[in-house]
């Protein structure tokens, strides 16, 4: 099929749209407001029903409800509205009801900017709901990605009957890119006979809950979640690798930074130093052992973390993932600002040099 | 073809579908009509998109001596929809040539309409930007409906059309010319003109024969890692 020019934010609305999505419940935030704008107008077309909610929080119960009475069902926001959807979250996670959850990150904390950012790390994957829970989180750089994983998500959340979160960041909800259509692999997905959409001719009704006074039902939903995550982080995980055979110095970054260290590694490789980048795909689960794997390889002197973050979040992840086998060095930007290509390339050489 | 052979007119309004490519035709016009010797301003009325809008490029700009009208300096990034007072300038000073780049679609359109009875005492021209790569206005039909809705949001007619197909890198001059059959046929639907196609410099020994002629453009729009 002929690629066409795709928008970051149409284009996660339109795979949702062709993932089968019956329902979705947003309200405007720069940078992903075109996403229910698309929404709105081509959903219904589709017989699926579109709702512009009078808050964030309204959205998200809203994706509870739906999602409840087995229901495809999706919201979007931004930093600060996702920051106001985590109650909703942790109930969607304790009730174990499948949905995608989209976060065109910009900068924070608070209202921040509305120019691109990737300060929500911990709340995608550590859950900034309470509780023991966890979300899949897919993180894509590309309008391509995008497109691909927001159809993936749906049938990940229906397959686990969990919350899934795409992660990506403004730059890429904002940005044009050619994009084609390609078939994403559908997965054999269990029946939803737990939804709450009417008795059916069952002996019993179905009941969507989260709350399990008695703490033996509190402790066994518990250990279910956990069997359940400890599936996904055996059968989900993935990252994508560049250059990184023969690699000294391994630059880890996921979203627009890894498409900046791509144009950074060129560079790099022409001066003669030997860079590579590993770039997580899932943030959680998060790719722990390969890139310990790699990290421990003799070659591999130093790693060199890149987020659009002040204080480094996902570097907590690259840090457990090494074990202090090497030395890891950290290279930031928050506020809206990007790391720039120049800005990577000397952070790399500065610390293949230290570590030699 | 030259920037002034491109706008006949004092003021040049730039409308579109949204990603069509507007903003980079517009920077890239206004720098060619300095660069012939012009002065010129650069409105970015854009309160539609809040990233790759022509104030991003304001050191540019200024480089080559354009005047870039835009939210004040001190709320660039404000998720405000505000019109720049200065824009008067461009439409009350004679002397300036001014382009006016247009955030997508009849909402961005919308900026326009509180000026149009200033615009129509002035020689203008609107200039209506296709891209036959984006999926909404792939079709003449969808097209059509599109350069409608911003002509009846604005109160001004469309002058003349601008094929502005293009892929981001991925760009061949196949593109451009299929580019060009809709802006052909867009034109036999509504007796408005086709004005000229766009093209990267490289893409120009490949686009020899078409009816109108072309427009060479640079990417100043880039991505942060472009």
């Amino acid at each position: 099929m002929a690629k066409e020019l795709w928008k970051g934010n149409e284009a996660i609305a339109e795979a949702a749209i062709r993932a089968g999505c019956d329902c979705f419940f947003g309200y405007p935030i720069t940078p992903q407001s075109e996403v229910p704008e698309y929404m709105s107008s081509h959903l219904p077309k589709t017989g699926g029903v579109f709702v512009q909610s009078e808050s964030e929080v309204a959205a998200i119960n809203m994706v509870y409800g739906a999602a409840g009475a087995g229901m495809r069902t999706m919201t979007s926001s931004s930093s600060p509205g996702i920051s106001l959807k985590q109650e909703g979250i942790t109930y969607l996670a304790a009730s174990e009801l499948p949905c995608v959850i989209v976060n065109v990150m910009r900068g924070g904390p608070g209202l921040g900017t509305i120019q691109p950012g990737q300060g929500d790390y911990f709340q995608a994957t550590r859950g900034g709901g309470n509780g023991d829970y966890r979300t899949v989180v897919l993180a894509p750089s590309n309008v391509q990605e995008t497109a691909d994983f927001v159809q993936e998500a749906f049938d990940i959340a229906d397959q686990y009957r969990n919350p899934v979160v795409v992660l990506a960041d403004g730059l890429i909800g904002q940005m044009m890119e050619p994009i084609e259509w390609r078939p994403v692999q559908k997965r054999q997905l269990p029946a939803k006979d737990w939804a709450a959409c009417g008795r059916k001719g069952r002996d019993h009704t179905n009941v969507i809950n989260s709350l399990f006074l008695n703490p033996e039902e509190c402790d066994a939903l518990n250990r279910r979640l956990t069997v359940k995550y400890a599936e996904i982080e055996k059968n989900e995980v993935r990252w994508d690798t560049a250059l990184c055979e023969d690699a000294e110095v391994l630059i880890t970054a996921y979203g627009t930074p890894a498409r900046i260290a791509l144009t950074a590694l060129e560079a790099l490789r022409e001066e003669g130093i030997k860079a590579g980048l590993f770039r997580p795909v899932t943030l959680w689960p998060f790719p722990a052992k390969a890139l310990g794997d790699l990290a421990a390889e003799p070659r591999v002197k130093v790693i060199l973390d890149v987020e659009m973050s002040s204080t480094g979040q996902m570097l907590d992840d690259v840090r457990l993932a090494v074990e202090g086998k090497k030395p890891i060095r950290y290279l930031g930007r928050a506020g809206g600002l990007i790391p720039t290509v120049e800005e990577m390339i000397e952070s790399a050489k500065t610390a293949l040099k230290e570590a030699q | 073809m030259t920037a002034a052979g491109i706008c006949a007119h004092r003021l040049t309004i730039v409308t579109g579908h949204y990603g069509t490519g507007k903003t980079e035709f517009a920077v890239n016009l206004a720098l060619s009509l300095a660069a012939e010797g012009a002065r010129v301003a650069l409105a970015d009325l854009d309160n539609v998109n809040p990233y790759f809008r022509p104030r991003e490029r304001k050191a540019l700009l200024d480089r080559a001596g354009i005047r870039l009208i835009a939210t004040s300096q001190t709320c660039l990034d404000a998720d405000i929809p505000a019109i720049p007072a200065e824009l008067l300038t461009v439409l009350e000073d004679r002397s300036l040539r001014g382009v006016l780049d247009i955030g997508g679609d009849p909402a961005g359109a919308r900026a326009l309409a509180r000026f149009q009875p200033k615009i129509l005492g002035e020689d203008y021209q609107l200039l209506y930007v296709l891209n036959a790569n984006r999926p909404e206005v792939r079709t003449p039909e969808a097209a059509v409906s599109c350069l409608r809705a911003i002509e009846e949001t604005s109160g001004l007619a469309c002058s003349a059309l601008v094929n502005n197909t293009h892929l981001c890198g991925e760009t061949t001059p196949e593109d451009i010319r299929r580019g060009a059959a809709l802006a052909e046929a867009v034109s036999q639907r509504t007796g408005v003109p086709v004005l000229c196609h766009t093209a990267e410099t490289r893409l120009l020994p490949g686009l020899t024969g078409l009816d109108a002629p072309v427009f060479p453009i640079t990417i100043h729009m880039k991505k942060p890692w472009e």
